[in-house]
Parts: C-alpha cells; sequence; structure tokens
C-alpha cells in the first residue's frame, strides 16, 4: 500500500495559456467578480433590454386627457419604473439612456488610452521626443477641459450634425471631444513605466542583437505596461460617461429629446422632492458603472501582474 | 336666528373695517423674502427688478401703476392730462404738482428742487443711469414754484407718463444726494444704502445682499399707515425654497416670484400656511416663425437672411397648421399651473389693448392635416410630408435651456410629427442664446432654426414701441450686427402703415382699436407669431397676510402701506 500513484505536481501541470491564467486570478478578486456581473448585468439591459421592453422612450400619449393621467405614475406592471412628468416611460428611458452613456463611455476610454499609450510609449522610449511631447501633455493638462468643449461644440456640432445627422454628429463630437481632453494622466503613468523599463536587462539583451524599436515596444514594453494602461481605461470610462452628463446638464450634449443618463438625471432634478426616484434610477445607473468599471480595473490590474499572479 | 346672523354681519362689519380702524404701526413686524438679494436701495444704480422693488418701499414716483395698469397719483396731487390742462395741447410738456405738506422721512419738506434734482441725477452726463430710459426725449425739467414742475420734451411725446412715474423712476432728495452727482454717484455709499424717501417705510439696516431691516416712516402721508412698525427684507434662496418658506413652514409673511412647477404648487398648498397670488402681465411664450432660409448650405452671412425666403414657412397655410395643432391648455397645464394661461395674442394685456382672438385655444389635429393637404404637402414614404418640388416639412426647432420650455419641446414635437412635420430639437445654454453675441451662430436674433421659442413682454403699459419691433428694417442681419428686433423678419406695407398711423394718434380708443388689428395682423391673420402662454407672475404670501394685491405694471411692494395682519 505504500504505491503512492505519481501525482504531478504544479510545476508540471499541463500548460495553460496566458489568459487562462489570467482569469484563475482574477477570479479569486470577489470584488471585481461583482463588479464584472454587474457591468455585464447593465450592458445586457441597454441592449437587450429594448428588444424586450418595446415601448418607446419618447412616446407620449397624444389624448390630452390621457396624457395628463399618466403623467408621474409610481412604479406599475405597465410603466416598472414609473413615468415622467409627461407620461414618457421611465424603464424605456433608462435603457435608451443607457445605451448612450455606455456608448460614449467605451468609446471615448478606446480614443483616450490610445492617444494617451502612443504618446506615452514615444515620450518615454524616444529621448528626443520626450521634451516636446510632455510639454504637449503639460498644455492640454492645463488647458480648462469645459471651455475647450464649449468651443469645440460651438465649431463644429453643425457641420457634423450635417454630414452625420443630429445624434450620430453629437456622438462623434462628444467622444473626440471627451477622448483629445482625457488621455494625459494615462501619457505620463506610461512614460513613467517604459522610462523604467527601458533600462531593464531584457531590454538591453534585445537591443544588443539588433531588434529595431518597433518590435521592442511591441514585444517586450507594451506587454509589461499593460496594467496600469488598463487601470487608467476603466477609470476613464467613468469620467467619460460624467463629462458626458455635465455636457447634457449644460445642454450642449444630445438634442434635448434624446435621452442619456446624465440628461434624465438633469431633468429630475426638478423634481427631486416630489419623486425621488426620477434621479434614483439615473444616478444608481451611473454610480453602479462607475463603480463596477473601477472594480475591474482593479481585478485586472492584479491579474495582468504576473508579480502578483499567483499569490 | 335672526339675531345670530345680524351678529354675525356685524362681526364680518368689523373685520372688513379692521385695517382701515388700525393705527400706524399696531401690527408688529411684516417678513418679506426675496429669492434674489438686495444689493442697493437707489434704482437708478441697478437694474435689477429686486432692487428695485425693496427700494420702492422708501422712495416713491410722482405716480404710479395700479394691477390694472392705470395710474394714479403718489407724491403727485392729480394725474397731469390734456383735459385737466396738466399736458399741454401739443403733447410737449407735462406739468406736475405735488401734493401739499408732504415731508420726507427727516422731517424736511419734499419740494419741486427735489423732483428736478432727481432728472437731473439720473441725466447727468457722466453718471451711468440705469434707468435712463425713463428720461428719454426730456428736455429740461424746471421748477415752477414750491410744489410745481413742468416736464419739456423734445418732441411731442403722445405718452408722457414715463419720466418720474413707476417704481424706476422715483423721487429722490437733494439735500442727501447733492455731492453724489455723475461719476461720484456709486461712491456715496451711505445714501445708496439708506435713501432718505417719502415712501411708507424708512431704512434701520441694510447688510448688502442679506438682509434690509426698515421700520414705519414717522412722517408718512397718512397718519394712519404704516400698518406694520418694522419690515425685514431678506434676501437669498431659490424659487422653491421661498415659496417653502411662506406656504408650508410660515417663516416669511411674502415670497416674491415662486415660479416653480405645478405639482409643487399643489403640494405646498397643501401646506395650508399661506396662499399663492398672480397676476398677468405681458410676457408671452411664443414660437416665432422663420421666414428665411436658415440652411446651413447657405454661405455664413446669407443664413437667415432676407436674400433667401424661407422654403414652406413663407406659406401662411403651414403656419397655420403648426398653429393648429398646438394643444395650448396642455402646455398650461405642464408647465405653468396657476402662473400661466393659454393665449393667441401678442399683446395679451392691458386689458383695453388685449384683443378677442381665441380660434387657437382648441387643438385641431385634423383640420390641420386638411390645411398642409391644401397646401400641396402630401405624405412621403416615411411618413414626412413633402410637396410636389420636393420639399420635405423638416424643421429645427430651438429654445433655451429649461426645463419647461424642454417639455414643450417633447410635446409639441408629438403634435407636429403627427401632422407629418419633421422635427429636430436643438436647446441652447440661455447665456448665449439671449447673450446677444454676434459672433455666436446661437443667439435668438441671428436664428439659425426654422422656428424658436422665447418669451418677451414690454415695458410699461404701452405696447407701441413692441408692436413697432415687426418693422422690415429691423430685421436683423449682418449689416446690423444682428442687433434688431423683428426676429421673424416679417416685412408687410400694410403693417408698416398701421405703426405709423400709431404713433400719430392720440385717443385712446383709436389706439386700442389698431393695437388690436396689429396683434391680429401678426397672429391670427399671419401665424408669424404663434402665442403659446401668457405668463403671469406668482407670488406667495401667508394666510395672516391682508391686503396683498399682485400688480405687473409697477413694483409688486405697491401698496405695502395697505398690508395689515388677519387677526
Amino acid at each position: 500500500m505504500t504505491d503512492v500513484p505519481f501525482q504531478p505536481d504544479r510545476a508540471t501541470e499541463r500548460p495553460r495559456s496566458q489568459w487562462a491564467e489570467v482569469w484563475a486570478q482574477f477570479k479569486t478578486h470577489r470584488g471585481a467578480l461583482i463588479g464584472l456581473a454587474v457591468f455585464v448585468a447593465l450592458v445586457l439591459f441597454v441592449s437587450v433590454g429594448p428588444l424586450v421592453w418595446t415601448r418607446s422612450p419618447t412616446y407620449i400619449n397624444p389624448n390630452a386627457a390621457e396624457m395628463i393621467l399618466s403623467r408621474n405614475k409610481p412604479p406599475s406592471w405597465q410603466a416598472p419604473l414609473g413615468t415622467d412628468q409627461l407620461g414618457r416611460d421611465m424603464l424605456a428611458r433608462m435603457m435608451a439612456g443607457g445605451q448612450v452613456s455606455i456608448a460614449v463611455g467605451l468609446v471615448a476610454m478606446v480614443i483616450s488610452m490610445v492617444l494617451g499609450t502612443l504618446v506615452g510609449v514615444l515620450a518615454g522610449y524616444f529621448r528626443r521626443l520626450d521634451g516636446p511631447l510632455m510639454r504637449l501633455t503639460d498644455l492640454f493638462l492645463a488647458l480648462p477641459l469645459l471651455p475647450l468643449l464649449l468651443v469645440m461644440v460651438m465649431l463644429f456640432r453643425d457641420p457634423l450634425a450635417r454630414s452625420l445627422g443630429p445624434e450620430g454628429g453629437t456622438f462623434l463630437l462628444i467622444v473626440t471631444a471627451i477622448g483629445v481632453t482625457s488621455w494625459m494622466q494615462a501619457a505620463r503613468i506610461v512614460r513613467g513605466e517604459v522610462l523604467a523599463l527601458k533600462e531593464r536587462e531584457f531590454v538591453l539583451a534585445a537591443r544588443s542583437i539588433g531588434t529595431p524599436a518597433r518590435r521592442i515596444i511591441l514585444r517586450h514594453i507594451l506587454p509589461n505596461i499593460v496594467s496600469p494602461i488598463m487601470v487608467s481605461a476603466t477609470l476613464g470610462i467613468a469620467s467619460a460617461i460624467i463629462t458626458e452628463s455635465a455636457l447634457s446638464f449644460l445642454g450642449l450634449g444630445f438634442p434635448p429629446d434624446f435621452p442619456t443618463w446624465g440628461r434624465l438625471l438633469f431633468d429630475g432634478v426638478e423634481y427631486i422632492q416630489q419623486y425621488p426616484a426620477r434621479v434614483i434610477w439615473p444616478g444608481l445607473a451611473i454610480s453602479l458603472i462607475v463603480l463596477s468599471v473601477n472594480y475591474i480595473g482593479d481585478g485586472l490590474r492584479d491579474a495582468l501582474d504576473p508579480r502578483i499572479r499567483g499569490r | 336666528m335672526r339675531l345670530r346672523t345680524a351678529l354675525m354681519g356685524a362681526c364680518a362689519t368689523a373685520a372688513m373695517a379692521l385695517p382701515a380702524l388700525a393705527e400706524r404701526g399696531s401690527d408688529g413686524n411684516v417678513n418679506i423674502l426675496y429669492s434674489q438679494a438686495v444689493s442697493i436701495l437707489n434704482p437708478y444704480l441697478s437694474s435689477g427688478t429686486k432692487d428695485v422693488e425693496v427700494s420702492s418701499l422708501i422712495i416713491e414716483p410722482l405716480a404710479g401703476f395700479d394691477e390694472k395698469g392705470n395710474l394714479f397719483p403718489r407724491l403727485a396731487a392729480e394725474i397731469p392730462t390734456l383735459e385737466n390742462g396738466g399736458v399741454s395741447e401739443d403733447l410737449t410738456t407735462i406739468t406736475w404738482k405735488l401734493k401739499e405738506g408732504l415731508l420726507w422721512s427727516d422731517g424736511t419738506p419734499v419740494t419741486s428742487a427735489d423732483v428736478v434734482f432727481s432728472w437731473q441725477y439720473c441725466t447727468h452726463p457722466e453718471g451711468g443711469c440705469a434707468q435712463a430710459a425713463r428720461y428719454e426725449g426730456v428736455q429740461s425739467v424746471e421748477a415752477i414754484d414750491e410744489r410745481t414742475v413742468k416736464v419739456t420734451f423734445s418732441a411731442p411725446k403722445p405718452n408722457p407718463y414715463s419720466a418720474f412715474v413707476g417704481s424706476t423712476s422715483p423721487i429722490i432728495q437733494k439735500a442727501q444726494f447733492q455731492d453724489c452727482l455723475g461719476a461720484a454717484a456709486a461712491t456715496c455709499t451711505a445714501q445708496n444704502f439708506g435713501p432718505i424717501g417719502t415712501g411708507p417705510f424708512r431704512v434701520t439696516e441694510f447688510k448688502v445682499n442679506d438682509v434690509v431691516q426698515l421700520e414705519a416712516n414717522p412722517h408718512y402721508r397718512d397718519p394712519e399707515k404704516p400698518a406694520f412698525a418694522t419690515v425685514m427684507v431678506k434676501g437669498g434662496g431659490d424659487a422653491a425654497g421661498a415659496a417653502r418658506a411662506v406656504m408650508e413652514t410660515g417663516e416669511f409673511d411674502y415670497a416674491w416670484n415662486t415660479q416653480i412647477n405645478p405639482e409643487l404648487q399643489a403640494q405646498m398648498k397643501a401646506g395650508g400656511k399661506g396662499q399663492f397670488v398672480s397676476a398677468f402681465g405681458t410676457l408671452v411664450e411664443r414660437i416665432e416663425m422663420n421666414l428665411t432660409n436658415p440652411s446651413p448650405s447657405l454661405p455664413e452671412g446669407e443664413r437667415s437672411t432676407v436674400k433667401h425666403p424661407h422654403p414652406f414657412l413663407t406659406d401662411a397655410r403651414v403656419r397655420k397648421a403648426l398653429s393648429m395643432a398646438i394643444d395650448r391648455n396642455l402646455l398650461v397645464e405642464v408647465g405653468y399651473g396657476e402662473a400661466g394661461r393659454p393665449t393667441c395674442n401678442l399683446v395679451p394685456a392691458p386689458e383695453i389693448y388685449a384683443s378677442d382672438n381665441t380660434d387657437c385655444l382648441t387643438q385641431d389635429i385634423e383640420g390641420a392635416k386638411a390645411l398642409l393637404e391644401e397646401a400641396g404637402f402630401t405624405p412621403g414614404p416615411d411618413g414626412i410630408r413633402v410637396n410636389a418640388d420636393g420639399v420635405r416639412l423638416s424643421v429645427l426647432y430651438q429654445t433655451s435651456v429649461n426645463p419647461v420650455r424642454q417639455d414643450f419641446q417633447a410635446l409639441i414635437k408629438q403634435w407636429w410629427n403627427e401632422i407629418g412635420v419633421e422635427v429636430e430639437l436643438k436647446s441652447i445654454d440661455p447665456g448665449v442664446y439671449f447673450g446677444g453675441d454676434p459672433g455666436s451662430p446661437d443667439t435668438f436674433q441671428k436664428f439659425y432654426a426654422d422656428v424658436e421659442m422665447y418669451a418677451n413682454n414690454f415695458d410699461g403699459t404701452d405696447p407701441e414701441p413692441y408692436l413697432a419691433q415687426y418693422l422690415c428694417d429691423k430685421i436683423p442681419g449682418p449689416e446690423n450686427q444682428w442687433q434688431g428686433e423683428n426676429i421673424n423678419r416679417y416685412c408687410d406695407p400694410a403693417y408698416e402703415a398701421l405703426v405709423r398711423e400709431l404713433a400719430q394718434t392720440r385717443d385712446i380708443a383709436a389706439r386700442a382699436e389698431l393695437v388690436k388689428r396689429m396683434n391680429d395682423m401678426l397672429t391670427k391673420e399671419s401665424h408669424v407669431v404663434v402665442p403659446l402662454v401668457d405668463r403671469g407672475r406668482l407670488s406667495a404670501h401667508s394666510n395672516t397676510l391682508g391686503g396683498v394685491v399682485l400688480n405687473v405694471w409697477d413694483t409688486e411692494l405697491w401698496n405695502v402701506q395697505d398690508w395689515y395682519r388677519i387677526k
């Protein structure tokens, strides 16, 4: 009975892919898992929801008498989240609003990450570009964001609306505006990381065998700075959603009948005392998406860092 | 039974007679809340309504307007007219006579020199008087004797009641202000914060942008008034907070301008401590139709100018159909409640000038559709009407950022969609929209949209200057830096003739006829201006405060000397 069957130890376990490794680590972060679940739930709510709940978010009852009766209704089976001051269905408005807010958040984040990483890597890796690019970053950081956005909206709204329609034009304008005004933090973080990595032995080794700069960046540097980029990306989604809300607040975002979470919040403020639900739902949705994205970022950072992974 | 009725009758009579029997200062303190704090007590140095109104407790003009818009004498013995010889036949002079025995609150007599000085003070070339418009056209003001002043105009003036009339041009004391002429005006802090006046109250303490404490003026001309010994005017907060302080908590007796949504109004009324009072002036929320083409495909400088007429809004039938599709009663219900009433008139008040035009008050969707058919617009494949030339009924509808206006936009868009008109909405920051900056494409004067919505009114009770805005030469355009007042780019020789006729008509009944005629031309005949809601002033007062009569033609505190405490 001393014949113990051969037990493979961890080191000889069937090798797993890097992403499986990451997922295994990610799973151990409870907050990140909950965050991911909430995020997926919200995305499903806004994308699949409208296919199930087919009421139009802008439908107002054309019959005046019925419209008056359908205003400011509490939650019921006809309108699970109640109706607003014009009798529009709040659930449908939350879904439509979420589509825009989440899309703006994601697209603006992608734009700002691409820009930030590009500037950061170039500045960190090429000494000659460091000065000018970092001064440009400082310049953008010093620019007051809101006035700049106002000018951009004023200059480009009409031409864009003409070529892409009022909604498409505004969407492109807003994501670009938010994207090009929020890449600076990412650029600074990336530059710092690149500066440190550049002096490490494996980069030196790669350089000594004549690897071109492009390849070193793609093969050795970028994979090592994924975790800070991920973290700023998740933070970026949150701030993009909030900036869009601020623009809607000022009446500079989408056309007024086009719901977004920020606008729903703005419209609800006037009724906060009588119908607090009107502000609670969009406020809760914005908070949830921001929190969940932050937790996902936290979990991803841990999971992507090989030095933390497995501990 | 009969005895009881008689007793009740006696009690009621006694209760009604109570204010008249009251003696000065018998009712204690009254608290007034202005949601915008008072920053100065000299209306000549501020155009803010809150400053003008609170100073009207202290200083008074020769005559004021009552709640119906009629003139009544304050410091003057009577209103000068053509009949009593106070106004000269050629309309170039007006002679005012002061009441006898008037005293300032420091006990010195009021004389004609003070009246002359008030004019000099405001028209001093080095001073920036906020109310200079009241003295426009005044050539000279002379004191004939101790109590008589003669105002001479540089040209005949059909409406001579501008100088020294209304709370914006009060009489100030010469002795107090004589060192404050011209550039020195703003430096006279003591005077501007505590003017000596003839009104029912005088200042005891003034904290800038916070609170004004007043006490009854011991030298007020009516020995029995005011009933209140002291007044506290507190400033700050917002409309909803102000309404709550009167209606729900009862901390204040009167709150100025409590413009809040109808739902909240109903909720606050349930508080049971106060009531809302509303009065309607000339402020009309309206949709303006652009008669010129705002298309962005036109070169800059030609958009929305008379060079390019609008592709479909120049057709009166289309404009009428757009107006017919609107349910104004519903708009009032949703947006204003007690503070608004549906109207079809551009000039809804004063009563003598208001046309009996009520055709637009019932919504008629089917009629609107039929009218568009008649104009040659038939529904295309997407439900939007197109005419034979391929002109699509698609409008850009702009207004300022404001919750009520956005609700109106959503409702009107729905109705217009129903009759086959495509609507794109746009809302603009009010600072930009009303800012008048010729460099911005988003001002209401530039009107880079097909229709736009805002509210406007006229100053005083005479609609002549207001109606004269719709002249051809007042069309905004690049050549006048977009500063014209004829927002619709309306131009009609028949209308111009009426404007000229009005300027030469003196008889009040004939003037009223002309005003009605012009109002109808702009509204029900052409639908160039589509009035929606006559917006009133809404204030709140406590159930224990009596004598409040809301006045939209002059200061809201115009009859504060008659206010009393209901016991």
